[in-house]
C-alpha cells in the first residue's frame, strides 16, 4: 500500500532523512517511533504531498508522488496535532467545505454519518471555536475520514489532549483501523502505540533503526525495543 | 464498489467515481473543469461564511481606510479644486495599505490552525486554492471599497461615481489582489510575515497603483476615455500577467 525507497529530504544544508526505505501492507497500523527532531513530521508530510522528497521513490496505492499527488491526496486521511478546522465555521460547515472540496455529492448524509462517528452529533451547529481541545481533534478525525479513505495518517494526534480526551481518541482511532484502513501513526506515547498498533518502526537519524510486529515485540516489551533500537 | 485493477493501484469504481458501500454518497472525480469551479466556489463561500461571522477583517480595513482618508482630509486641508487632484492618489494609497491588512489576515487564518495543510491535502489542483483566495481577497476589498467610495465622495466633495472610475477601481482591485494574494501565501510561511507582505508587495505592485492613479487622475480630471486608455491598457495587461505568474508559481510557493 505504501512503498518508500531511499528517500531522502534536505533542507538547505541539513540532511532529515537519509536513504529510508519503508513499506506498508494494506491494513497494517504501522506506529512510527522515534525521538525528538528524528524526521517523523517531515517524512509524514512526504506521505501526505505536502512536502517533496529531495531523492528517493514514495508510491501510494500503485500512485508515484510527486508526479501523481492529486491520486494519492484522494486515498489520504491526515490528522496532525493541529485541527485543520475553520474556528469561525460550525462543525457541519466545516465538514461541508471539506465535504465540497473532495467532492462529496449528497453531502449532509456524509456529514451526518461522520459527525455520529466521533460522537458530535449534538454541537453541529456549534462554532468550532467554541469546542475543546480533545472535541477538536475527535472533530478533525471526523474531517480526515469523510471521504472514506483507505490510508489514514496520524501525526501526534495525542498532544495537548487531557486523559479523558486521549481515552475518546482511542476509541475513534480503534474504530477507523477496525473499518481495514492503512494506517500509520507517529507518537512519542509508547503505552498508546502499543495497544493500537500491529507493527513498530523506530525512526531514528533519518532512518528506520529497527521495525518489529506486536508479536515481536510482546516478548520483550516496547520501551525495551525502542531505547534498543535508539542505542544501537 | 472497491475494485483492484491490473496495474495494481488501489481503485474505487473504474477511478470514475468513489461510491460508498452503500451508495449513499459519492466522490465526484475530481479533475473535471465542474469540479475545478465547486471547489474554488467552496473556499469562497468558506471565506465569505467565516468572515460575515466575525467579520475581523473587513472591520479592521475598513476602520483603517477610514482612518487614512479622515487624516488626509484634516491634515492637507486643501481647497476644492486642489483636492480633486490628489484624490487619485490618497485613494489608492488607501486601498493599497488597508488591502495589504486584509491579505496578511486572510492567509493567517489559514495558516495558524493548520487549515493551509487541510487545503493543500485537497484533491484538487492547487491552482484552485490560489483562485478561491483570490476571489475570497477580492471580494473582501471590493466591499470596503464600496463603503469607502461614499465616504470620501462626502468627506472631499467630489464624486466619484463614475462608471470609467469604477472600473479603474476594480481593475487595480484585481491586479494588486492577484499578485498579493500570491506573496501573502508565501510571506505568512515566515516568523516575520506583518513585515514582510509590504516589504515584498509594494515594489512588485508598485506598477499597478502607478497605472490605476494616472488612470484614476485622469477621469476625475474629467479627460476623455481615450485619453487614460493607456493607462487602463496597461492596468489590463498587468492583471493578466499577474494572474498568470500567480497560477504559474502557486505550487512551487506552497510545497516544501
Amino acid at each position: 500500500m505504501i512503498s518508500v525507497k531511499k528517500l531522502v529530504k534536505r533542507f538547505g544544508l541539513k540532511t532529515v532523512l537519509r536513504g529510508m526505505d519503508f513499506e506498508v501492507k494494506p491494513g497494517e497500523f504501522v506506529a512510527l517511533l522515534g525521538p525528538n527532531g528524528a524526521g517523523k513530521t517531515t517524512f509524514l508530510r512526504i506521505l501526505a504531498s505536502l512536502s517533496r522528497p529531495s531523492l528517493g521513490e514514495v508510491t501510494i496505492a500503485g500512485f508515484k508522488l510527486p508526479n501523481e499527488a492529486a491520486q494519492v491526496r484522494a486515498r489520504l486521511g491526515v490528522v496532525s496535532h493541529l485541527p485543520l478546522l475553520y474556528g469561525d465555521l460550525t462543525a457541519e460547515e466545516n465538514l461541508r467545505f471539506y465535504a465540497r472540496m473532495y467532492g462529496i455529492t449528497k453531502d449532509q448524509l456524509r456529514i451526518t454519518e461522520v459527525l455520529e462517528m466521533v460522537g458530535l452529533e449534538f454541537r453541529r451547529r456549534d462554532l468550532v471555536r467554541t469546542y475543546s481541545r480533545g472535541m477538536q481533534q475527535r472533530l478533525a478525525i471526523g474531517r480526515a475520514v469523510l471521504h472514506d479513505p483507505e490510508i489514514m495518517l496520524f501525526d501526534e494526534p495525542y498532544t495537548g489532549l487531557d486523559q479523558d480526551a486521549c481515552a475518546m481518541l482511542d476509541d475513534v482511532l480503534k474504530t477507523v483501523a477496525a473499518q481495514g484502513r492503512t494506517v500509520v501513526m507517529t507518537s512519542h506515547d509508547l503505552a498508546r502505540a502499543e495497544e493500537l498498533a500491529t507493527r513498530f518502526d523506530i525512526l531514528s537519524r533519518g532512518v528506520i533503526a529497527a521495525s518489529a510486529t506486536r508479536r515481536q515485540v510482546k516478548k520483550s516489551n516496547l520501551l525495551e525495543f525502542y531505547k534498543q533500537a535508539l542505542a544501537g | 464498489m472497491k475494485k483492484t485493477i491490473d496495474d495494481g493501484r488501489q481503485t474505487i469504481d473504474n477511478r470514475q467515481r468513489m461510491v460508498n458501500r452503500d451508495n449513499q454518497w459519492s466522490i465526484a472525480n475530481g479533475q473535471s473543469s465542474a469540479s475545478f469551479v465547486k471547489a474554488i466556489g467552496a473556499i469562497v463561500w468558506k471565506d465569505l461564511r467565516a468572515e460575515f461571522r466575525s467579520w475581523e477583517l473587513i472591520s479592521a480595513m475598513l476602520v483603517f481606510s477610514l482612518l487614512v482618508i479622515l487624516i488626509f482630509n484634516f491634515a492637507l486641508e486643501l481647497d476644492v479644486k486642489t483636492r480633486q487632484s490628489v484624490t487619485a492618489g490618497v485613494l489608492w494609497a488607501t486601498f493599497a495599505f488597508a488591502g495589504t491588512l486584509g491579505l496578511n489576515r486572510s492567509m493567517a487564518i489559514e495558516k495558524d490552525r493548520g487549515c493551509l495543510d487541510g487545503l493543500l491535502l485537497a484533491p484538487v489542483d492547487r491552482s484552485v486554492i490560489y483562485f478561491g483566495k483570490f476571489f475570497s481577497n477580492l471580494a473582501f476589498m471590493l466591499i470596503v471599497e464600496a463603503i469607502v467610495l461614499p465616504v470620501y465622495s462626502v468627506l472631499y466633495n467630489t464624486n466619484l461615481f463614475q462608471p470609467g472610475l469604477l472600473l479603474v477601481i476594480l481593475l487595480g482591485s484585481v491586479g494588486y489582489t492577484s499578485i498579493g494574494t500570491l506573496l501573502a501565501t508565501m510571506s505568512v510561511q515566515t516568523r516575520t510575515r506583518d513585515i514582510l507582505l509590504p516589504i515584498l508587495l509594494f515594489p512588485v505592485v508598485f506598477a499597478v497603483l502607478l497605472a490605476a492613479v494616472k488612470a484614476s487622475g485622469g477621469l476625475l480630471d474629467n479627460s476623455t476615455f481615450a485619453d487614460v486608455s493607456f493607462s487602463i491598457n496597461l492596468l489590463i495587461t498587468y492583471d493578466v500577467i499577474f494572474i498568470a505568474a500567480s497560477f504559474m508559481l502557486f505550487d512551487a510557493i506552497v510545497e516544501e
